[in-house]
């Protein structure tokens, strides 16, 4: 392994900036001449809009132009779409209601976007915002889940507020397996709605430039180029080669800056009509209310065992909110992000799933990070977890007498599983988290008068979210691949453009590890370019953990072709047969030979072209390459969660967080914990602190920081991390991703332990002082009682 | 408008502003600092935060004017010309960020700690005193790391100082 090579803990080369204060984010952005923009937003959850009037507002000083829906229409701006299809049981199309960038005749969400107001300042605009006069009809409003489909109708559509009725699984395969089952577990569960915050707030500066009929938009996106097709081929914005989009630094996104937004696209659109740049920075409580939410949804499920405590069937219903307006991705995430999950890391040979999804007068819902995962990691790790409760068997022991071993396997809910050994993640993970003294420490703790818990969760995710034509016969509308292109400078520097997109991530180090690596070249003479349309040419961007698995994996294929080619031009250089040159550590070498060329003379050589003009090879060393892997990548690992929890105060510790995770091929050991770290907080977030709760007239209460726990440094214990190992068979690279496991693994790992101590399944997520409070009293009048 | 006059990583400012000008506001609009970052509107995350007369506060909610004449210190102004300060060190070495968002006010908040509390700081201390700051992306394992590395690194520039 080479000191900056693939399995390094190389430190990061993004880090100067940012450790200095010089990244480069949108809100950092400014164009001269720039106006500001204020979005006016609906105060109510559901309403006609009657009348708007900004006679008043236009006069304000420093006011430019005010927008509505109207003007949008007249320009014949399409509308925000969903380009994941979903069919119902009955063959229907899934029913997508109009998403105009400002509203058009009502507004369906607080927040919901009914004008904008452009000034030369943010406070003219917002001043003069509170000029306008708009006039709304109420309509009867409903947030809830579970009586979405008998709630006053958002959308002329879908008159019962029912998106799709969409199953997935053999119904009488599994009904078969539930009548001759020995025992039946059943629950009810509710996954939290959450709401992404990214610490970077969304942002978006768009530009017009008359004299070459360009736009430019500076965005805080995942997916700059998916971005630019959607704003250029749906929208209409432009056509592609006259709109570039850049995300330049990104403050994080989890899911929530994929989405292609109102708010980017009237900006773009406007500074062509106001012909200045137009900029607009959203504040917290404006992303509370319009980024995408995640998660809320309402679940039955059960599972089937056999005598010998083999799972035999599952079957699920869930209802998935999917908010006001089917946002870009949102149809996807509680269907085919989520139920192809539900067989988790077990051998269960009849599956059945049932999703209503349904509208709501609530912000749009849509992936954040996990999507549709950690949702079904939460229902089959929870089953489990109380099946072997019901069942008297060890839950671990349970679980590893239910685990896939065999590979590939098919489930019955479209997954082929590629790879993995979950027992030794199992294993180690009981060894890690000293499984065997939990009795000891459960009584020391009940000494003290607390209650101590433990729970697992043995997760599986599906990542890289490819191939292509898997995707697109489950209803994706575009291809899931990743580009690259490889340009060897002259001197022997390296310039990769890559379709990812960095937000967090550290792509630029990581890629730059495969480079160096790869080409035997110093990791600082590597240059990871990705975020701007004009650099690079397409790419679908960041999420799904698919940047290792299918953005590096198209770097290895544009290195192979750069080896290639550098190959026959060292053949020229050292006048031998191409056969015969060997490239290892940066040299090339005829073979059995000391004669031998580095990387940086043979670029130098390419360019010049003096040894081989007139010959049948181009001068130049420039590799492009697209990569479309042959399956979904499958992370799976155990995260174990002990608890104790003060029954007098309600408040939870987490006393010791264990994680071993099964990522396949690792490049850099360092981020990837980093990752894991991140992703257990978020879900430790979901279990015990957030939630997004709208009151009944859909006012959303949790709308800042102060009423909306996001997870603090002392809210969250260290964590213990280890991994296993099995490279991934369907990609070059053998990664399998790690972006998202600790995200999805974490939810059950902290119920199924607060549970645990408990001792009975009584408490729902998250588990705030308060609930758990009330939960223990229920344990300490049984124990006062035994 | 108001005038303001100020020191900024050590060098002398002066402002012509709106009085209701924020401090955040000022830094990055009139100056063009945009190392101090603006995360939430309650005062909550931290992002802001820099050190005004050797005392970290939140530059969201803190008034130009209020710091008229005084000395701001931020996240540009840490390091020593081109040699970083040893808690920006810390964060790259122990892979204390991510997206490096909440960083420039993590970094300028552990400053303050350290200044506050000293060299030797426990897992608990650090992790009480960075209830003002939020990070989305690290789950504060590293970063907690970060900090008491970076504590131990100052004590060894105080005393190459002294």
């Amino acid at each position: 392994m080479s000191a900056t090579g693939i399995g390094a803990s190389v430190k990061r080369k993004e880090d100067f900036r940012f450790i200095t204060g010089r990244g480069n984010y949108t809100d950092d952005v400014n164009r001269y001449g720039q106006t500001h923009a204020y979005f006016l937003r609906s105060p109510h959850a559901h309403a006609t809009i009657d009348g708007i009037d900004y006679a008043e507002a236009l006069k304000m000083p420093g006011v430019v132009a005010i927008f509505t829906g109207k003007d949008l229409a007249d320009d014949k701006i399409g509308g925000l779409i969903c380009g994941w299809s979903i069919t119902s049981k009955d063959g229907s199309p899934m029913k997508a209601g109009a998403h105009p960038a400002l509203a058009q005749g009502k507004v369906r969400y607080v927040g919901d976007h009914v004008a904008v107001i452009i000034a030369d300042t943010y406070a003219q605009a917002r001043t003069a915002a509170e000029h306008v006069n708009v006039k709304y009809g109420v309509l009867p409003a409903n947030a809830d889940t579970a009586s979405a489909m008998k709630s006053a109708p958002l959308h002329d559509v879908a008159s019962d507020n029912r998106v799709y009725d969409w199953h997935l699984g053999d119904k009488g395969a599994t009904e078969a397996a539930f009548a001759k089952a020995k025992h039946i577990t059943k629950l009810d569960i509710v996954n939290n709605r959450l709401v992404p915050n990214p610490m970077e707030p969304r942002a978006a500066v768009g530009e017009y430039e008359q004299g070459t009929e360009t736009f430019c938009l500076h965005t805080t996106s995942q997916n700059p180029h998916v971005a630019r097709l959607v704003l250029s081929a749906f929208i209409g914005i432009a056509p592609e080669h006259k709109l570039r989009v850049i995300a330049p630094d990104v403050g994080g996104g989890f899911g929530s800056k994929i989405f292609i937004y109102a708010e980017e696209t009237v900006c773009v659109w406007a500074s062509k009509k106001v012909g200045r740049p137009v900029k607009w920075t959203s504040d917290r409580t404006e992303a509370f209310l319009s980024d995408a939410h995640g998660r809320d949804h309402v679940t039955h499920a059960e599972l089937a065992m056999d005598a010998n405590n083999k799972i035999i069937g599952l079957r699920v219903h869930t209802t998935a909110n999917l908010g006001a307006y089917l946002s870009t991705f949102s149809s996807a995430v509680p269907t085919y992000l989520y139920a192809p999950l539900l067989s988790g890391q077990y051998n269960i040979p009849a599956i059945y799933a049932e999703v209503d999804g349904v509208y709501t007068n609530t912000a749009p819902v849509d992936a954040y990070r996990g999507a549709g995962r950690p949702e079904a990691t939460f229902v089959i790790e929870r089953l489990v977890e109380v099946a072997a409760r019901e069942l008297g068997v060890d839950p671990a022991v349970f679980r590893q007498g239910n685990y896939v071993t065999q590979f590939p396997h098919q489930t019955p809910v479209i997954f082929c599983y590629d790879g993995g050994d979950y027992n030794a993640s199992m294993l180690k993970a009981l060894e890690m988290a000293d499984y065997k003294g939990i009795s000891a420490r459960k009584a020391a703790s009940a000494a003290k008068g607390k209650l101590r818990g433990i729970g697992f969760s043995s997760y599986i995710e599906a990542c890289g979210i490819a191939p292509s034509a898997a995707v697109g016969s489950l209803g994706a509308g575009v291809g899931l691949w990743e580009s690259a292109e490889v340009r060897v400078n002259p001197v022997g520097t390296v310039e990769v453009l890559t379709g990812s997109h960095s937000h967090g991530q550290g792509h630029e180090t990581t890629f730059a590890q495969l480079v160096s690596g790869r080409l035997g070249i110093p990791i600082e003479n590597v240059s990871i370019v990705h975020g701007d349309t004009d650099k690079v040419q397409m790419g679908m961007g960041t999420y799904g953990s698919r940047s290792g698995a299918v953005g590096m994996s198209a770097i290895s294929k544009a290195l192979d072709k750069i080896e290639a080619k550098a190959k026959k031009v060292a053949g020229y250089v050292l006048e031998a047969a191409e056969g015969d040159i060997e490239f290892k550590d940066g040299k090339f070498t005829v073979k059995g030979t000391d004669k031998s060329v580095d990387f940086g003379s043979v670029a130098l050589q390419a360019y010049v072209a003096h040894k081989f003009s007139g010959q049948d090879l181009e001068p130049g060393l420039k590799e492009g390459a697209f990569y479309d892997p042959t399956n979904f990548t499958f992370p799976a690992g155990v995260h174990i969660c002990e608890v104790e929890i003060d029954p007098d105060t309600g408040v939870t510790k987490i006393e010791r967080w264990t994680a071993v995770d099964d990522f396949g091929v690792i490049i850099n050991p360092m981020i990837v914990e980093g990752q894991v770290h991140g992703g257990i907080a978020q879900g430790i977030g979901q279990a015990l602190l957030e939630g997004a709760i709208y009151d009944k007239d859909g006012q959303l209460l949790t709308a800042s920081f102060m009423d909306y726990a996001m997870p603090r440094a002392d809210d969250l214990p260290s964590y213990n991390v280890g991994m296993t190992e099995t490279r991934c068979p369907s990609n070059p690279l053998g990664i399998k991703g790690c972006g998202e496991a600790g995200c999805i693994a974490a939810p059950p790992a902290v119920i199924n332990a607060i549970t645990d101590a408990l001792g009975h399944e009584n408490i729902a997520m998250p588990a705030t002082p308060q609930a758990v409070w009330r939960a223990a009293q229920q344990t300490m009048k049984k124990l006062a009682a035994e | 408008m108001a005038t303001v006059h100020m020191t900024v990583n050590g060098k002398a400012v002066t402002g012509h502003i709106e009085p209701n000008t924020l401090l955040v506001a000022f830094l990055r609009e009139n100056l063009r600092l945009t190392g101090t970052h603006v995360g939430c509107d309650t005062s909550q995350c931290g992002a802001c935060v820099v050190h005004v007369n050797g005392q970290a506060i939140k530059s969201c909610t803190t008034l130009a004017i209020a710091c008229d004449g005084a000395h701001v210190t931020t996240i540009e102004g840490l390091a020593n010309g081109t040699e970083l300060h040893p808690m920006q060190m810390a964060f790259r070495e122990h892979h204390g960020l991510q997206c490096g968002y909440c960083t420039p006010g993590m970094i300028m908040s552990a400053v303050d700690m350290v200044n506050r509390k000293g060299h030797e700081l426990s897992e608990h201390t650090i992790r009480e005193e960075l209830e003002g700051n939020i990070c989305r992306c690290t789950g504060y394992h590293n970063i907690v790391k970060a900090v008491a590395a970076g504590a131990k690194a100052m004590q060894g520039m105080a005393k190459a100082a002294e």
